[in-house]
């Protein structure tokens, strides 16, 4: 039992990273119709920008402040020097696209860095609060769980109760009706990607320093996880993305610790399998599918 | 050609070609394959050994890039997997070749392992689209070393297992053998895809690919031409990933990382999609552009370039092939070609 308690908060804590990098996985699909593929990479990106800067003033949140801007900078670059100018007449265009980004961001990273893993501290605590004997949460998992309720909450009320989100929406939803009315589309998609991109930063601070450690590949199976999270939950759902993620944190939780850690791969893909041939607009879709 | 009845609304060929230009584009491959043999047969005896071990390696890829590029230029699936589908096959090659040491059976069973896996993922792929068939190939690619660390009692982990190969018959130097056993595998691919693409099949990947409402309207059952076409690609993958056991003499999951298959896009990518000459193209860049990357590495005397700057060659390549010229090399090809059928 004390084991299955301490798998399900564990599983919580990496389903919410899994949620926030869904989360801009979905951001981007709602805004460009584009499952942003290089999201890892770019990710991964930040986190060298905030090792370099907490390496070099040994402040945790200065650099964890940098990995936010990188992601902002980096976002906006990526769709304004070449997702703007991808031809969308078919979807693979894009994908193939970011695949190249990927390989790019990879490369620079590896000339950069070098190819080694490097450890990452963390700000808190790794070690688990113990209630009656029980291993529970640590400290880190619950700066994980604010932080990434802080994105939820964010992104909720900038979407629900700004001028902005309402343009966001509309842009992605009606680009020519929104252009009538006076909304800068092109500038709505750059801000999508630039947040978008700063939420898929925060992911990967959290998550990299619970994983293998920093390299240029870091986040490739963590994207997995990611992709499979937003699609259980439908790619046009951030409740959705948000579900995902933490069903396929415990997904994830359980099999490596009642079967073994090496099977999670093999379970996600096997998540996806089901959930793509079952369900395949995600369990949060609605019963029409938007064209646009 | 007999099935003129059924002709499809993409076929590119024009009605108004004649019965004899049409017998030559099924004669056209089997002559181009000759001749390619030839050439390879020659080249084999004058190279040195290390540039025959690249030929050899520029055959093995030719496997699978011309099986992806029908699968992805012609049928319209992006699959990211291919990398793990030719694992599925050196791991199959090996696994019967180290039983068994009769490299023709382990070829088989290579091809017939990595025939089901591609039905397997066909059937899957086969209802998804885009992004979705784009993510699932992905998981695909990534669960390689999961697979093969949980299954360490046969396929030893991260070490992986090396080939138990016989010495090639007579004098034959190894590399010369290489070249010969790879090219036989990858000019027999070739011709049975371009044999394939150009009859009824072929119009039937295209058709699905431009309109799936209009090819069911045509009688073309969608789903069955995605899975075999899945299949012939897969069979390709599989083999080449054979021929990569035979030139490493091991395999291991490090060599069949994911970048691996996100390289084997971008050589179809630029090759061309479905062009079976874009994908000679895009092996060649293949084995030319690590290469290149690796002495211009040597000669800055930094090790962080090698591997790294052929990373950035081929994604900035990639992009710029993506948004500059879609068709690829061999389009522009294609290109001077009609011009100058157009002026004649």
């Amino acid at each position: 039992m004390s084991q299955f308690i301490y798998l399900t908060f564990d599983g919580l804590s990496r389903g919410a990273v899994y949620a926030a990098f869904a989360l801009s996985l979905v951001l981007i699909w709602r805004a460009a119709r584009i499952v942003n593929f290089a999201q890892g990479a770019m990710a991964v990106a930040a986190v060298y920008a905030a090792y370099s800067i907490t390496s070099a003033t040994g402040s945790y949140w200065l650099g964890f402040g940098v990995a936010l801007l990188a992601g902002l900078v980096l976002g906006v670059t990526v769709e304004r020097v070449v997702m703007r100018f991808v031809d969308h007449s078919s979807p693979l265009n894009g994908v193939v696209v970011a695949l190249g980004l990927v390989l790019v961001i990879q490369g620079v990273l590896g000339i950069i860095y070098g190819n080694e893993f490097r450890p990452v501290e963390t700000p808190f605590s790794r070690d688990a609060f113990e209630v009656g004997g029980v291993a529970m949460l640590s400290r880190y998992d619950l700066f994980v769980f604010a932080a990434v309720g802080a994105v939820v909450l964010v992104l909720t009320l900038l979407f629900t109760r700004t001028a902005i989100g309402l343009r966001m929406r509309a842009a992605a939803f009606a680009p020519d009706v929104s252009r009538l009315l006076g909304v800068s589309v092109g500038g709505m998609l750059t801000l999508g990607w630039a947040l978008a991109a700063a939420v898929g930063s925060l992911a990967g601070m959290l998550v990299v320093p619970t994983e293998l450690g920093l390299h240029p590949t870091a986040m490739d199976v963590v994207f997995v996880s990611a992709f499979t999270a937003a699609v259980v939950g439908g790619l046009d759902s951030p409740i959705g993305a948000v579900t995902g993620g933490l069903v396929v944190g415990l997904l994830l939780s359980y099999v490596s610790g009642y079967v073994e850690p090496t099977v999670a791969p093999m379970a996600v893909l096997l998540l996806l399998v089901v959930v793509l041939l079952g369900k395949p607009g995600g369990l949060f879709s609605s019963s029409r599918a938007r064209v646009a | 050609m007999t099935d003129m009845k059924t002709k499809v609304g993409t076929d590119p060929v024009p009605a108004s070609v004649s019965q004899k230009t049409r017998s030559g584009r099924r004669l056209a491959p089997v002559l181009i394959v000759v001749a390619g043999a030839i050439l390879i047969l020659i080249l084999s005896y004058t190279l040195p050994p290390f540039r025959n071990y690249q030929l050899a390696t520029v055959g093995a890829y030719l496997c699978v890039t011309a099986g992806l590029t029908v699968l992805t230029g012609l049928n319209g699936q992006l699959s990211l997997g291919h990398g793990a589908l030719m694992a599925t096959g050196a791991y199959a090659f090996t696994l019967a070749q180290n039983k068994w040491l009769s490299m023709p059976v382990s070829f088989v069973t290579a091809i017939v392992v990595t025939t089901l896996a591609g039905a397997v993922i066909g059937l899957a792929a086969a209802r998804l689209r885009g992004p979705y068939l784009a993510g699932l190939t992905l998981a695909v690619a990534i669960v390689v070393p999961s697979v093969t660390s949980t299954f360490d009692g046969t396929f030893n982990s991260d070490q992986g297992l090396s080939v138990m190969l016989d010495p090639p018959p007579g004098t034959i130097p190894m590399e010369r053998w290489q070249v010969w056993v790879c090219w036989a595998g990858a000019l027999l691919t070739v011709l049975t895809l371009a044999l394939l693409v150009r009859g009824r099949f072929g119009r039937q990947l295209r058709a699905v690919r431009d309109d799936e409402t209009a090819a069911k309207l045509a009688g073309i059952n969608i789903a069955r031409t995605q899975v075999l076409a899945f299949v012939v690609s897969a069979v390709g993958a599989g083999l080449s990933g054979a021929l990569f056991a035979v030139l490493a003499q091991s395999v291991s999951p490090g060599a069949f990382p994911l970048t691996l298959s996100l390289f084997l896009v971008m050589a179809i990518v630029i090759g061309g999609l479905g062009s079976l000459f874009g994908a000679l193209w895009g092996a060649v860049l293949l084995v030319a552009l690590p290469t290149f990357a690796q002495s211009i590495a040597e000669q800055t005397g930094s090790h962080r370039l090698e591997g790294n700057l052929a990373l950035v060659v081929f994604g900035v390549v990639l992009i710029v092939v993506m948004l500059a010229a879609p068709g690829g090399i061999a389009s522009t090809g294609n290109t001077l070609i009609r011009r100058f059928r157009r002026t004649r």
